[in-house]
């Protein structure tokens, strides 16, 4: 039961063979039971969740199931919610709770599911570990003793320890499809514009893109049919986005004639050999299935790490200003005057991580670096967005390994922010592009799982979904679950 | 006297929208603090803007109004700076790429007029407030501002003098309230100016700048630039440099002192704002703006001239403000037999009577239909022109119509011409001598004999009739 997924909880409650209630306590139970150890939650109120779920048996009996009826969700601590703290895993928004909820947490409500609580993740999605946060490092359920990808790790982890059916997360640089490659669960990162980002905390608003993290293809794309849509609320959400039947998208598993890009940048040296081999065998597979493999490039991939590394601090610079102890948050004892009541809040309520990218940000934007740092980087944005436009020309859809490396051991990186920033390298380009990118499990190194990730054009989330749904069907890889915590592996 | 003075405005106007610039909260000047505002005015977590169109539109008018070019496609930045009454730590502003840009608008000189450059209109969001005084060493915050739609008019350094200077703002300020695009109650923070104020020696090439601050009435504009080009001018005579600054005019002690040198100035880090698209308005936009576009001052004494032969002078009084304009239509619309004996009562009678009592044309207690009313009174001969004025002075201090006090005070004019024979028969009675002066050819003295009956019938004669019947029985 612990890794269900999401479509047969549906069945089963559906068929009238659980309620919503019984599913809110088992889930429960196994957060109580696992939580201590893989700190993936940093927030679970018992009570308000049985509340959501004896209103939604009462619904459901009442006025029939709504598209997410009595099924637990998880989301990330940086969606905005009425009921409970909203944190962004920050000390300088301990305690503070937004008196409204984030737009996608309205429609999930409005679709019945029942919000489980709220995950771990990097201190304002900045890092790839999850070991930013201020409620201490999550955890890696296929072996505790390594993180479980990030920013939204906590998210990944509850999903791949049982803890959750399926959970929210956001995507900057990576921060779904990353932890889910390495926890062995499927993530959406949908194309920019498509998810209202209000009520979300932001962290670089021009790449920052809301996702559902699932055990299986299907189930992100439930998930994905909720979450979708105009929001007026948000001025970057597009009014006339083409629509995608994501159901019917996981129906159509023909990879017959399918055009698969494979960028020869994103396959090079210093990658895990493991990751590399399980990739390529996930691509034969495509080939058995019907699909042609195309070798393409991309050959502005090497500038993508350092153009988002000056784009998306340079945002959050400006984002994470409104930090400053004087209307929410935290605020520094007996500050002496201005001043020393702004440095000391920030400086006691932000994280190195934190600092050293709003410093980032605050140099790259200063006055005679601007054009040099930038404006360059958007001039690199430019042209990645043009790479993939060209090879868009030539296939279908893109394969490329998530993440070069599978997930490494808490601690080992935590001194070395470059490295730790290249475990985006596969990841950034897309967001810098505002394409769609999906992660799902295509095997293991050293049972730890490795994600194989998915591009396609912009709005063509279909694609995605339909190469997806056909590679897990034609594998088991879905199956798997850490028998520390009580899976198949 | 060798020195030319060179002056740059940069005037913020409030745009009166009902809500806000990127929300939906109220823009009413004076409520309760904090009372008028929302998670995306108070700069919340995950919040974000939605701009008010409305703001875009009126942006356009006045760009219109100023032969601007209108930037079909215009951005949106942030200007980043820690400020307690800036929620979220940046403005979202204009920077590269304005709504409005090139633009002019003439001015009236000693000479005639001259043309003043306007280099751009930018929309940006407004701060809130900072109260600090008699709280105990408390500051307090208002953020009912915050967000209050702003245009930032940036003219170029095209004045010569703070006379220039006073008569271009007072041509703009005019320019949106006829435009209905800001109420631009300077006492309300809707209009507020900063100068950048330079002086140099005929010929030479411009001097360096200081910014003055925190000018909020015409009279402290002239003051303030006044003292900084004397101020200037001194320091170079003195051997001295001027140096790049802002400054902050003390309208108590008519000075100005240094707030921050350029060293200390912000750098804003603008960049663009990421969670606005590029504002687009339609060249069918904004020729629909231009159709709606309102009948400008200058437009409207034209008008007044010829439609209603007023004289200039008339034609200008009437038109300096909309609501002046409109309380002459309203008056003539009452009064349609004689639009100039409208404008004559208006602008010297009434207008006069208002100043007298500090009072706007907006609170005369005589409203245009009662002064229509006494207008009647005179045309039909009720009442003379003389009697008149002081049915007037009644009527705004009791706000009585004209009949009323006409009745009540028995002012009705005499044209019973057998009372007015009475009259004079008693009058030349009364004055022999002068009637024999008459008689013998001393013409003059008929002005004597009108003002004697005049007197008489305590001013209520008719007077046409009283210079008639005179012209008769005098002669005998």
């Amino acid at each position: 039961m612990p890794f269900s997924s999401l479509s047969d909880l549906k069945s089963q409650l559906d068929a009238g063979e659980t309620t919503a209630v019984e599913l809110a306590q088992r889930y429960l139970d196994r957060i109580d039971a696992h939580n201590g150890e893989l700190n993936a939650f940093v927030d679970v109120d018992h009570k308000h969740i049985i509340d959501q779920a004896k209103a939604s048996d009462a619904h459901r009996a009442k006025h029939g199931a709504r598209p997410l009826e009595g099924l637990p969700i998880a989301v990330k601590d940086i969606f905005c919610t009425q009921d409970g703290p909203t944190t962004c895993c920050s000390n300088i928004l301990k305690g503070f709770h937004a008196p409204y909820d984030a737009h996608v947490i309205t429609r999930l409500k409005n679709a019945g599911a029942i919000l489980v609580g709220k995950t771990n993740m990097d201190e304002f999605a900045m890092g790839s570990s999850t070991e930013t946060s201020a409620f201490g490092p999550c955890r890696n359920p296929w072996d505790v003793e390594r993180i479980p990808g990030g920013s939204s790790g906590g998210s990944a982890s509850a999903v791949a320890g049982g803890l959750v059916p399926a959970a929210l997360g956001t995507d900057t640089g990576g921060s779904i499809r990353q932890p889910a490659a390495v926890c062995g669960i499927t993530g959406l990162k949908p194309t920019y514009g498509r998810v209202s980002r209000r009520g979300i905390i932001a962290f670089a608003s021009s790449l920052d893109q809301a996702g559902p993290m699932t055990r299986t293809v299907r189930d992100t794309a439930m998930i994905s049919a909720i979450l979708c849509g105009h929001d007026s609320g948000d001025s970057t959400s597009v009014v006339n986005a083409p629509e995608i039947d994501w159901l019917a998208a996981c129906d159509s598993v023909d990879m017959k004639g399918l055009k698969i890009g494979k960028p020869k940048e994103y396959f090079v040296d210093g990658m895990d050999a493991g990751v590399r081999a399980a990739v390529e065998a996930a691509l034969a597979k495509c080939v058995e299935l019907g699909a042609e493999i195309v070798d393409i490039s991309l050959p502005h991939t090497k500038y993508a790490v350092a153009a988002y590394y000056v784009i998306a601090p340079s945002e959050a610079s400006a984002n994470l200003s409104r930090y400053d102890g004087v209307r929410f948050g935290k605020r520094c004892e007996n500050p002496q005057d201005l001043v020393d009541m702004y440095t000391r809040s920030r400086d006691e309520g932000f994280g190195s991580e934190v600092k050293r990218r709003i410093l980032t940000g605050t140099f790259a934007l200063s006055s005679g670096y601007y054009d040099a740092y930038y404006l360059k980087a958007q001039q690199v944005r430019t042209l990645i967005r043009q790479d993939f436009l060209d090879a868009f020309e030539k296939v279908d859809i893109i394969a490329t390994p998530t993440s070069p490396i599978p997930a490494f051991k808490i601690g080992e990186k935590t001194d070395d922010p470059i490295t730790m920033y290249l475990s985006d390298i596969f990841t950034i380009a897309l967001n810098l592009a505002g394409l769609p990118g999906m992660s799902q499990p295509c095997g293991f190194v050293e049972d730890l799982p490795v994600g194989l990730q998915w591009i396609a054009p912009a709005w063509r989330e279909d694609v995605l979904l339909s190469a997806a749904s056909a590679y897990e069907g034609a594998t088991d890889w879905t199956t798997k679950a850490p028998a520390a915590f009580g899976g198949e592996s | 006297m060798n020195w030319e003075t060179v002056i740059g405005l940069e005037v913020h106007v409030q745009v009166n929208t009902n809500t806000k610039a990127f929300c939906g909260c109220s823009t009413a000047f004076g409520a309760e603090p904090n009372t008028q505002t929302c998670p995306v005015c108070l700069g919340m977590p995950g919040q974000l803007p939605v701009l008010n169109m409305e703001v875009a539109r009126k942006s356009v008018l006045t760009g219109l109004a100023i032969n601007a070019t209108i930037n079909l496609e215009s951005k949106f930045d942030r200007k980043n700076y820690f400020y307690p009454d800036l929620p979220k730590g940046y403005q979202i502003s204009q920077f590269p790429l304005p709504i409005v840009e090139h633009g002019y608008l003439d001015i009236p000189v000693a000479d005639g007029e001259k043309r003043i450059g306007i280099t751009r209109i930018h929309i940006e969001e407004d701060a809130g407030k900072s109260m600090h005084e008699g709280l105990d060493g408390v500051s307090h915050i208002d953020l009912n501002r915050s967000g209050v739609p702003l245009m930032e008019i940036v003219s170029e350094p095209d004045m010569r003098s703070a006379d220039e200077a006073v008569a271009y703002l007072k041509q703009l300020h005019q320019l949106v309230r006829f435009l209905d695009v800001s109420g631009a109650d300077m006492e309300k923070g809707q209009f507020r100016c900063d100068a950048n104020v330079s002086v140099r020696r005929f010929g030479e090439a411009l001097g360096t700048r200081a910014e003055l601050k925190n000018l909020n009435s015409f009279r402290f504009i002239k003051q303030a630039i006044d003292y900084e080009v004397a101020r200037q001018i001194e320091l170079i005579e003195d051997g001295g440099q001027v140096v790049q600054e802002t400054r902050l005019f003390d309208s108590a002690k008519g000075e100005s002192r240094s707030m921050r040198s350029k060293e200390e100035a912000h750098d804003y880090r603008y960049f663009p704002e990421p969670d606005l698209p590029p504002l687009r308005i339609s060249q069918e936009e904004v020729d629909g703006i231009r159709a709606g576009m309102p009948e400008l001052p200058g437009q409207l004494r034209e008008r007044f001239e010829s439609e209603f032969g007023l004289s200039s002078y008339d034609a200008d009084v009437l038109s300096q403000t909309l609501d002046l304009a409109g309380w002459y239509e309203s008056l003539v619309a009452a009064h349609p037999s004689d639009p100039k004996r409208c404008a004559n009562w208006m602008a010297n009678e009434l207008l006069g009577r208002l100043k007298e009592q500090g009072k706007d044309i907006a609170d005369s207690p005589v409203s245009a239909q009662d002064l229509a009313g006494l207008l009647d009174r005179i045309a039909d001969n009720t009442i003379s022109g003389k009697i008149a004025k002081d049915v007037l002075d009644a009527m705004m201090a009791t706000g009585e119509s004209a009949d009323a006090v006409i009745e009540s005070k028995g002012l009705k004019q005499v044209s019973d011409s057998g009372a007015i024979d009475t009259l004079i028969l008693q009058i030349m009675a009364d004055n022999p001598g002068q009637l024999e002066q008459f008689r013998a050819g001393k013409d003059k003295l008929f002005g004597f004999f009108v003002g004697q009956v005049m007197k008489a019938s305590k001013g209520q004669a008719n007077p046409g009739m009283v210079n008639q019947r005179l012209q008769d029985l005098l002669k005998g």
